[in-house]
């Protein structure tokens, strides 16, 4: 690695430890309900325009009920834009109807914080339905996460209480003051690097040569800011940020980059100072931080070598000149780590190891740093089930930030760890038997495999990335990866919201000596132990046939 | 039901804050102070737009510089990569291909940029090295003396960009823009246009 790629590598982190307390903190605070000054009054606009009484607080029913509705609101959205674009305004490029099954599975994908894409943009959708449909999802399914993350916060740090916040206010504050500034910010940023923003029809030109190439436009820089800093992913060309208009430079890279662990990184640290206990969110965020250096390692050392197979080149297949090995492989762990999906080189090119990385990052439950909001509250429920085994080994009732962890509590948390998986596997392991499955494939053996495993995984875990060789927009793929996105979302959010429900109805009860400490080193230990066992064990079988299997068949230079 | 109403009416607000004002005032502010990024970088050739800064184009003629190679053969609409893994056999063909047909133009091993294609298929970009291995077939092509292949060789390095502040990704030549300052120092190649 050159010189100076250890530099942007420290700067990267640096500027991420350095962030995360800031706007932690300034979330914690919009999460609380702090005025805000100048916005307060546009904010008491909204709440009275739509009937809002702000002060009115939820049960966990009435909460995870509004929360349906309102992402139900945004499939239907999507889905109808799409359905009637041909008819609507800001389509230059005069795009026909989106086809239903493929309109269905986007309206999903972005409506669940997937950002799944089984369509390329510029060919498909037009400028409307860019922004009308999918940048307003951007926003609101992440605002969505963060909400959740709030509800859970308010029941651990409550008692007695079936109160755990306003949803519409909660999604209201978290989109108008985290997530609207900071992609204006990031936007105008991004078009001054040549991302573009723009409502013009394709440019036709002759180029030096004497071709004709069309150049595509459209409102980008807009969009790719809040698919970054939301973990969305969705691209606004199809081969995402790799297309040089939606990542133009080294520096647009690198901010992209951090992006996508900016807020998910800040949400941890929120959740410790709302649920009472800054430390517990501290080591959280070490158990994140630990996790992710070690995957990036291990990436890196595979992603510098020269391919066996290939006549020992480099593996710069589907990679970018302008951004290289090293910045390819931190977007490829970053991205996987944050359930954000996008990419900037193309992850079925990666080297089968750090390929490898890329699934297992997601099959570890998309908490290391994981989704904005959605990272730290999948986190809690592997956290709960920690505080259980600890308490296991020592025969006490276990006890999570004050409040006694009892069997309803361990079986929410165990329903929202394992449900995704075992619709990952079952999904997977149907569609590399079956012909609809696997006429989709563009690689033969273990990579083929690891095809269809990523496709279902990076579903069920609302991830949204790709080994993009399979053929995804087939009506088979189309209405499975439907199915993955919706269970890998509510089935996890409707658990955490009960075991919310059920914390909050608790009383306090107050650390003694032989309460396990929620923070500290030992816990972190422990903490990822049980992240790492339960993703292992999962996946282990699938992971040695596909990205495993290849490494080593590799290694003695055969080919498929 | 009044729930479900403050639902619907707060649905259409945010969409109308986040999916309308917001991006036209991201449009509004980087017309105003990038337009000319923000209509996609175009690049002119007497006044007529030939392109884009940022957008790899087709390059043909051994009289040129040539692009990373496209999996889509430089199609923009959609543009697409070649998703093949690092143990593929069609890859290992396509790289004999490319390895048969651009043998002859270097008198080295052909640069692994050439013979692997970018994840855009549309990567604008060389490395310096590989732009500098590509002197000898520019240079035969256009029948150039020995001081004129070194100037061609300074040409290169003039437009070799640094990583960007020092720090950022690695050094890059801009294909397009070399081939027109090629084309302005040794009049413009009769070459191409096939």
């Amino acid at each position: 690695m050159r010189y100076n790629s250890w530099i942007e590598l420290s700067l990267f982190f640096l500027l991420l430890a350095g962030l995360t307390p800031l706007l932690g903190s300034g979330i914690a605070a919009i999460l609380r309900g702090e005025r805000v000054p100048l916005m307060d009054r546009a904010e008491r606009v909204i709440y009275s325009l739509c009937r809002i009484d702000p002060g009115r607080e939820m049960g966990w029913k009435e909460y995870a009920f509004s929360l349906l509705m309102f992402n139900g609101l945004g499939i239907i959205a999507v889905l109808v834009l799409q359905l009637l674009q041909h008819h609507l305004p800001l389509n230059p490029q005069g795009l026909p109807r989106v086809p239903v099954l493929l309109a269905l599975n986007t309206a999903v994908s972005f409506a669940t914080n997937t950002n799944w894409q089984a369509y390329s943009g510029e060919s498909t959708l037009s400028y409307l339905v860019q922004m009308l449909g999918l940048t307003v999802q951007n926003f609101l399914s992440a605002a969505t996460g963060i909400a959740v993350m709030a509800a859970l916060s308010r029941g651990i740090a409550r008692r007695k209480t079936h109160a755990l916040g306003n949803f519409w206010v909660d999604v209201t504050r978290s989109t108008l003051y985290i997530l609207l500034p900071l992609s204006l910010v990031l936007a105008i940023i991004l078009s001054s690097q040549g991302v573009v923003q723009n409502f013009s029809h394709y440019l036709t030109v002759k180029t030096l040569e004497g071709f004709n190439q069309v150049l595509p436009l459209g409102p980008a820089a807009s969009q790719i800011a809040i698919k970054q800093l939301g973990t969305n992913g969705g691209g606004f060309f199809g081969v995402n940020s790799a297309h040089p208009f939606e990542n133009p430079t080294p520096l647009s890279n690198f901010l992209e980059t951090l992006a996508i662990l900016l807020i998910p990184s800040a949400c941890a640290y929120a959740f410790g100072l709302l649920a009472g206990s800054r430390k517990h969110g501290v080591s959280l965020l070490a158990a994140m931080f630990a996790v992710f250096i070690l995957c990036l390692g291990f990436a890196l050392r595979s992603e510098l070598k020269t391919d066996p197979a290939l006549d020992n080149l480099p593996f710069l297949e589907g990679k970018e000149t302008r951004l290289g090995i090293m910045p390819s492989a931190l977007w490829a762990v970053a991205t996987t780590s944050a359930s954000n999906g996008s990419v900037n080189a193309m992850h079925s090119s990666l080297s089968p190891f750090a390929g490898g990385i890329t699934m297992f990052n997601m099959m570890m439950g998309e908490v290391i740093f994981g989704g904005v909001g959605t990272g730290v509250y999948t986190m809690v429920l592997f956290a709960v089930l920690t505080v259980f085994i600890a308490g296991l080994m020592v025969g006490r009732t276990p006890e999570y930030l004050g409040k006694k962890i009892e069997s309803r509590e361990i079986v929410y948390a165990v329903i929202g760890v394992l449900l995704p998986g075992l619709f990952i596997l079952v999904f997977a392991s149907i569609s590399s038997v079956i012909p609809a499955g696997l006429a989709s494939l563009s690689n033969k053996g273990p990579h083929g495999l690891s095809e269809i495993l990523y496709a279902f995984t990076s579903a069920g875990q609302n991830n949204g990335s790709a080994f993009a060789g399979l053929n995804a927009n087939t009506a088979y793929y189309n209405i499975l990866t439907a199915a993955a996105m919706l269970i890998g979302r509510y089935a996890v959010i409707i658990p955490v919201m009960a075991l919310a429900g059920s914390l909050a109805g608790k009383k306090y009860t107050p650390p003694s000596t032989g309460t396990f400490p929620t923070h500290g080193v030992l816990f972190v230990i422990l903490l990822i132990g049980v992240v790492i066992i339960i993703g292992a064990l999962t996946f282990f079988p699938a992971l040695s046939l596909g990205p495993i299997l290849e490494h080593f068949l590799m290694r003695q230079g055969r080919r498929f | 039901m009044k729930n479900i109403i403050s639902g619907i009416m707060l649905f259409a607000v945010l969409t109308v804050i986040t999916g309308i004002i917001y991006p036209l005032l991201v449009t509004g502010v980087s017309q105003v102070m990038f337009p000319e990024k923000a209509q996609g970088s175009l690049v002119r050739l007497e006044g007529a737009a030939i392109g884009s800064d940022l957008i790899a184009q087709k390059f043909s003629s051994p009289a040129y510089f040539w692009p990373r190679p496209s999996a889509s053969d430089y199609q923009t609409v959609p543009s697409a990569a070649s998703n093949l893994g690092p143990t593929s056999a069609g890859l290992k063909q396509i790289i004999e291909d490319r390895k048969r047909e651009l043998a002859p133009y270097f008198s080295g091993p052909v640069p692994a940029e050439l013979l692997l294609a970018s994840g855009s298929g549309l990567d604008p970009e060389l490395s310096p090295e590989d732009a500098l291995s590509q002197v000898a077939h520019v240079a035969k092509a256009r029948g150039l003396s020995q001081v004129d292949q070194d100037r061609l060789i300074a040409l290169v390095k003039e437009n070799t960009e640094s990583p960007q502040f020092h720090i950022f990704g690695q050094a890059r030549v801009k294909v397009l823009r070399l081939n027109l300052a090629l084309d302005a120092m040794f009049g413009r190649s009769q070459g191409g246009g096939n």
